[in-house]
């Protein structure tokens, strides 16, 4: 229990500061890199509460693969980050005066907590016994069957990003030489070598 | 009785935690170590890149071509597709055969969409 | 556990999206030259059947896929027009794809999962599915906006229409993750039994979270103060691509606000009352005050729509039945008279190039006599000119608003709609008062002229038809209050 309590500390503590480091480290190659602590630390804190299968997406599909991306168009946008930052003392006061908007509203939601009283029957229904059933299992057996329509939807919207992505970006280069399997295998010998007899001394 | 049940599964990862507490303590032992008890006397041909290598210390911003991109985003949409397959493949014993169609259905959608790249060349990289 | 669901109510949608995924089998599988043109016409076929198919299933109520999918009269309504829209929205596009270099045949297939996804938000039952038909919608959107990759615009109305999307879904998102946390449920139907029995007096957090997400939906109908993105972007997109914008996605996120307010909120009216007003009001008065210093028509009919949607909201502040049906008649009346709209400007094309500048009309009526009648009719209905189809949107709006005891709200709403009928009048003035200009490029092609003349002479005698689709209305809004 105490290690679980100081686990938990650890995680939160390490998620918070390496999310402050996001927005606030000057080379954004150092804020995705705090990004990704952030993400680990995020996954620690999932498993901390019974949701493993959570903690792995996040660490395969965020960490794995978001982030890179990340990565990527940190570097492919090239961005001078020293004229970026120039405006922004100019947008603090704004910022901060909706910072404390949200703080306020967040207090306010937490002095008058109220759950609806029919939400614990709600909410205690789809989810089977930790002790029976693991987390990833119990996913899977509603989101396959029970969520089907989500799930295909989810599907589609896949489909759109692939076809967007491919779209934007994709072009057709003009010259370039491709390799064409196909016609590699055709090719016969008739079609390359052409034997010619030479009589000596007279030339082709 | 919820909370015992948590108890078993964390501890199934405790081992996870304490693997992870030594590799940070190792690792951070023998970057102190080597900070503190090695000679350390530089000069600038000890510092430069060898012969051809990048610029230990440079902008790392170079622009890369957008294809790379195109390379990374198509990755990230099957990666996606592959983290639905996890729970499906531990549940399929559940969800009988309506689960098993359900997934097959869900892997044709994304058949057309790749269908769809390998036909525009996507894949290929010239 | 593993019987299957009801799927039988979302056959349209499952057939669009099957022939969408067709489509695109035959797009890349037709000769290059082929794919575009006949993937275009394929589209707009395929869409046809689905109106049909919407049409047939038109039983009343009934839900599938285990509560998350419900088709009713209203669902069926918002589906018809948003249908029609977008097939409209490829039809007038057949043109200036072909000119402009767009043309792939992935934007007609981008457009019919578009619409797919605003069918599944019409047809929502769960905060879930909300969701997920919003990024559909949204993600296909957001592409088509970029399309024209080489135009420096067009790039950049994609890129800024994605950036402020993707924050808007983010509010909407929390505010669902609120409800969700204080409700202890997504489903429309358990919430609206939660929340019903409570005499308005919900929990804080389910309070805040409808206001989020409401501000979510609000940037998706462009209302302000979330409207910043709809002038850039309309005025980068490609013309057709903002015809569509203006018509389709806008009705399905009215659709989508209609029916989260009064099914599983309709408890808490005097919560979200207060919000939908302020919205409302600053909506329509930005619409008004802002387009008079317009000089770019795509840019003056994005700050139109703004006013518009300012309008509708009026009818959906009234939370009453009657509003519903003024906000349905409205939505119909706006589809036609925007469509015609956008029919207009993209005739104005000179030596070979799209213009865009209001000046470009200057004298219309000499040059193109047919065009200027056309948009004239069009300004006048949008001002909301008696006896033509405009006035009887606002009409049924304002009148639902006096009888829900609004005053304020509707007497700003026929002020602001005053101010707005002179930047509408301007454009008329210069059509029929100015000198005139060089002709523009002839002909304009045989679908461009249908749409404009069916458009115009539906605003001009909407009155014939008013009582069809005001009955129409009725049912549908009807349909969201029986539950």
């Amino acid at each position: 229990m105490i290690i679980q309590g100081l686990a938990f500390y650890l995680f939160a503590f390490v998620a918070v500061a390496a999310g402050v480091m996001v927005i606030s480290s000057r080379n954004p190659v150092h804020s995705v890199l705090f990004l990704i602590l952030a993400f680990f630390n995020a996954a620690g804190l999932f498993v901390l509460m019974g949701a493993e299968f959570l903690a792995m997406i996040l660490v395969i599909v965020y960490v794995g693969a978001v982030a890179v991306l990340f990565l990527f168009v940190v570097m492919m946008l090239d961005i001078n980050y020293v004229e970026m930052r120039e405006g922004v003392l100019q947008y603090l006061p704004i910022g901060a005066l909706i910072g404390i908007v949200l703080l306020a509203e967040l207090a306010v939601i937490g002095g008058s907590w109220v759950v609806l009283p029919l939400s614990e029957a709600a909410s205690a229904m789809p989810t089977p016994p930790i002790d029976q059933v693991t987390n990833t299992n119990a996913l899977g057996r509603l989101v396959y069957t029970h969520y089907i329509y989500l799930f295909q939807a989810a599907g589609l919207i896949l489909l759109v990003a692939m076809i967007g992505a491919i779209v934007l970006t994709l072009r057709d280069r003009e010259g370039v030489r491709r390799q064409r399997i196909s016609d590699q295998v055709d090719r016969k010998v008739a079609d390359t070598i052409e034997i010619v007899k030479v009589v000596p001394g007279s030339g082709v | 009785m919820a909370v015992l049940n948590m108890e078993g599964l964390l501890r199934e990862y405790l081992p996870i935690l304490i693997f992870l507490a030594l590799a940070i303590g190792i690792s951070g032992a023998m970057f102190v170590a080597s900070m503190v008890l090695a000679n350390q006397r530089p000069d600038s041909e000890k510092l430069s890149a060898y012969e051809c290598g990048f610029e230990a210390f440079d902008d790392a911003r170079g622009r890369f071509d957008v294809r790379f991109y195109l390379v990374a985003i198509l990755f990230i949409i099957f990666d996606l597709e592959v983290a639905f397959l996890f729970p499906w493949a531990i549940s399929l014993g559940d969800i009988g055969v309506f689960g098993f169609w359900s997934m097959v259905m869900f892997l044709g959608i994304l058949t057309i969409g790749f269908v769809y790249e390998w036909r525009k060349g996507a894949l290929e990289w010239e | 556990m593993t019987e299957m669901p009801i799927i039988l109510p979302a056959i349209p949608e499952i057939f669009l999206a099957i022939c969408g995924m067709g489509l695109m089998m035959v797009g890349v599988f037709a000769s290059k030259e082929r794919a575009s043109s006949l993937v275009s016409i394929l589209s707009i076929l395929v869409l046809i059947v689905t109106i049909f198919l919407v049409v047939m299933m038109n039983k009343g109520e009934a839900l599938a896929f285990n509560g998350l999918f419900v088709t009713d009269h209203f669902a069926v309504y918002m589906k018809l027009l948003v249908l029609i829209g977008s097939t409209v929205a490829l039809i007038m596009s057949d043109g200036f794809v072909k000119r402009e270099n767009m043309d792939r045949f992935e934007f007609p297939i981008l457009i019919v999962f578009a619409c797919v996804g605003m069918m599944m938000m019409v047809s929502a039952n769960d905060l879930i599915s909300l969701y997920i038909g919003l990024e559909l919608q949204s993600l296909s959107l957001y592409v088509l906006a970029a399309m024209q990759r080489d135009n420096l615009r067009s790039t950049e109305a994609g890129l800024k229409y994605f950036v402020l999307g993707a924050l808007s879904s983010g509010l909407l998102l929390y505010g669902c993750s609120m409800i969700y946390g204080f409700a202890g449920t997504t489903s429309f139907t358990t919430l609206a039994a939660e929340l019903g029995g409570h005499d308005g007096h919900g929990s804080v957090g389910v309070v805040v979270g409808i206001v989020f997400l409401c501000a979510g939906l609000a940037f998706k109908i462009s209302a302000v103060p979330f409207h910043m993105w709809a002038p850039d972007v309309y005025e980068g997109a490609p013309t057709p691509v903002t015809a569509f914008f203006a018509v389709a996605p806008k009705v399905a996120a009215i659709a989508l606000f209609l029916r989260v307010l009064m099914e599983p909120f309709g408890g808490l009216v005097d919560e979200w009352r207060q919000v939908i007003i302020a919205i409302s009001i600053a909506s329509m008065l930005l619409g008004a005050f802002a387009a008079i210093a317009q000089t770019n028509i795509k840019r003056l009919m994005a700050y139109s729509s703004i006013g518009h949607v300012g309008y509708a909201l009026v009818g959906i502040a009234a939370g009453t039945e009657a509003g519903v049906r003024g906000v349905l008649l409205y939505m119909t009346i706006y589809l036609v008279m925007t469509v015609g709209t956008f029919a207009c400007i993209l005739c104005m094309r000179r030596n070979g190039q799209m213009v865009e500048n209001i000046d470009d009309l200057s004298g219309l009526s000499k040059t193109h006599p047919k065009i200027a009648l056309a948009l004239m009719i069009f300004m006048f209905s949008l001002a909301g000119v008696p006896p033509l189809a405009g006035f009887f949107g606002k009409l049924y709006v304002f009148l639902a608003a006096i009888e829900a005891e609004l005053f304020t709200l509707a007497i700003i709403g026929v002020l602001s709609s005053v101010v707005g009928s002179f930047y509408y009048l301007r454009i008329i003035k210069i059509m029929y008062f100015d000198d005139e200009r060089d002709a523009f490029d002839m002909p304009v092609g045989r679908s461009l002229s249908a749409i404009m003349t069916i458009t115009s002479v539906a605003t001009v005698l909407f009155f014939i038809i008013l009582t069809p689709v005001l009955d129409g209305a009725s049912l549908a809004a009807a349909s969201l209050f029986s539950g």
